[in-house]
């Protein structure tokens, strides 16, 4: 095993043994981004003092035998939607392609407070908008375990890089699934905690009720340590929650028997015996390990779509009126007016998925269309939240697909809006919801040959330690490769 | 009613965005196909329904307002940094008042 490949534990141990300094790993790190992200192309900035100079406060503190805080010398990536102070922050936009953070989001001071080093900033759907991190203004990611397919999106940067061991853990988004999806099509485990449980201070706005920060690891184990840095209350984003955070580590290993499982009638009509062969096993397996699987209902799902397209459409095009080329970003030159210059600099420096989720937001919100199309979705938000709730007065946890298809092949999709955002049906219900999901490792397909399945296992509001410990459960078991 | 051209640019315009001819016929497909998508919401009948704007969960408390209290910002250097023009300590735009 190569030092790029080892989890966060692994490290913590090799650093107090001395097997290895944080200085060699990122170093290591950092070498094998150079040999391997050319293909792969991970990363939109690479941060590489930034990363040693903390990898060597963590062997100073090493060699002076000090307590280690949780997360040393772990070589850590981040999505370029995360706000990073003196490091250029793009969402994958041209609008951003020189803008410089004069702040660091909460959770980046977070995670290299907790002594990670920040390797650098990766690739993704402009402003998060998408599922296949085509939509980067700058070059589509390609899927470390076939190279002519997508990572998934948004987050598909920090998705290939963690499944390639281009660093051990990263920070995504999840909006509609932009965290778990990509999660599920590079093999790889990715987190969305309750709304409200990660801040989203510095994190750069798409649909602020819906917008979350999570990690991804290769193990539960690794994301449940990142999100126990990274959660809890932070006064610089108001709708961060009030609630303790758990220690997720010390409940992983607690006992799963007789939890209910529920898994919805409606998330597998229809869905391909490719992916609904896996899950089944995956279901199967949780029968074995003594959890009651339980069929239920939800029966608001084929909404789901309708009414999470209104909403973060409504909510972009409100956030993203702030780049019109006055305070940062780019600006077209030559306009000789205030609002031409906006115009054009908003038409050429957004790309094609972001004009049309703005418009589909500014149609939906317009004098007219408001009532029929706002308003509706947010009455029918409260009923497919309902589902899930009432869903939760029967079962402990949901197990779903997290995609209904498996990593495609780049450019198959990018004729069709409303079909890429059909596929996002198993991830967007959590989000509207604000409970929290996980995607883990399900498995391959066999035709087309070994693409990584992904589950969702879904826990309500602010239960992230029992939805950890039953994915954590799943990976003991061999569910991670299960065939 | 099926989206036309000259919703289109009526939207791109209410957006701040100047479309192309390409573009608008482009868009102007997808987002009429999307539209129409989400006109399923109404075959629900929502009138006992509460609209949810946001994500109001059982066990969190009301997050306390911070104290209104001053502290510690940007510095105007900082604030302009990014600006594409500035002058004066300020950003610069161009004319703001149009022509007919």
């Amino acid at each position: 095993m190569e030092l790029t490949d080892l989890t966060v534990d692994a490290i913590r141990a090799g650093l107090v043994a001395r097997e290895f300094s944080a200085e060699e790993l990122v170093r290591a790190t950092l070498e094998r981004i150079d040999r391997e992200d050319k293909s792969i192309r991970a990363y939109l900035t690479l941060s590489p003092e930034r990363a040693l100079a903390k990898a060597l406060e963590i062997d100073r503190r090493v060699a002076a035998r000090e307590e280690l805080p949780p997360l040393a010398g772990v070589p850590a990536a981040v999505k370029d939607v995360l706000s990073t102070q003196g490091l250029r922050t793009t969402c994958a936009s041209r609008i951003l392609e020189h803008y410089i953070p004069p702040y660091d989001a909460t959770t980046v001071e977070r995670l290299e407070a907790a002594g990670a080093s920040i390797l650098g900033k990766t690739n993704c759907d402009e402003f998060a908008m998408g599922s296949s991190t085509e939509n980067s203004g700058f070059f589509p990611t390609h899927n470390p375990r076939d190279l002519s397919r997508v990572p998934g999106g948004s987050s598909g940067g920090s998705a290939a890089a963690v499944a390639s061991s281009l660093a051990a853990v990263a920070l995504g988004s999840d909006t509609g699934g932009s965290i778990r999806q990509p999660a599920s099509l590079t093999g790889v485990v990715g987190v969305m905690g309750t709304y409200g449980r990660v801040s989203r201070d510095g994190l750069v706005a798409f649909a602020s009720s819906l917008d979350h920060v999570g990690p991804f690891g290769r193990t539960v184990v690794d994301v449940a340590r990142v999100l126990g840095v990274i959660a809890g209350r932070d006064p610089l984003d108001w709708t961060s929650a009030d609630v303790p955070v758990p220690d997720y580590l010390a409940e992983l290993d607690q006992d799963v028997r007789g939890l209910k499982v529920g898994v919805p009638d409606e998330y597998f009509a229809g869905l391909s015996a490719e992916i609904g062969d896996n899950i089944q096993k995956g279901l199967d397996l949780f029968a074995r390990l003594g959890l009651k699987i339980e069929r239920i209902r939800m029966p608001h799902t084929e909404y789901a779509i309708a009414c999470y397209y209104i909403i973060c459409t409504a909510e972009a095009s409100s956030n993203l009126a702030r780049y019109d080329g006055v305070r940062y970003g780019f600006r077209e030159t030559g306009a000789e007016e205030l609002r031409e210059m906006y115009r054009k600099t908003r038409d050429h420096g957004f790309g094609a998925e972001v004009k049309r989720r703005i418009m589909l937001g500014t149609y939906v919100l317009s004098s007219g269309y408001y009532e029929a199309y706002y308003r509706k979705a947010q009455n029918v938000r409260t009923l497919i939240a309902r589902d899930l709730l009432e869903a939760f007065d029967e079962v402990d946890v949901i197990v779903t697909p997290t995609s209904p298809i498996p990593a495609f092949k780049l450019g198959e999709r990018m004729d069709d809006p409303l079909q890429m955002y059909l596929a996002d049906i198993y991830t967007v219900t959590a989000s509207l919801a604000g409970v929290p999901g996980i995607s883990v490792p399900c498995g391959l397909t066999r035709c087309p040959a070994r693409l990584p399945v992904g589950m969702q296992i879904i826990a309500k509001h602010f239960d992230e330690a029992r939805l950890l410990r039953v994915a954590h459960a799943f990976e003991k078991a061999g569910g991670f490769e299960i065939s | 009613m099926p989206l036309t051209e000259k919703d289109v640019r009526y939207v791109a315009a209410l957006a701040h965005l100047e479309l192309t001819e390409d573009e608008v016929r482009q868009f102007l497909p997808q987002l009429d196909a999307v539209l129409d998508h989400m006109q399923k919401l109404n075959q629900l009948d929502t009138s006992q329904v509460e609209p949810m704007a946001q994500v109001i969960t059982p066990g969190a408390g009301a997050p306390p307002a911070r104290l209104d209290q001053p502290r510690k910002t940007f510095s105007q250097e900082e604030a302009l940094s990014n600006a594409p023009d500035t002058g004066a300590g300020c950003f610069r735009v161009p004319r703001v008042i149009e022509r007919e």
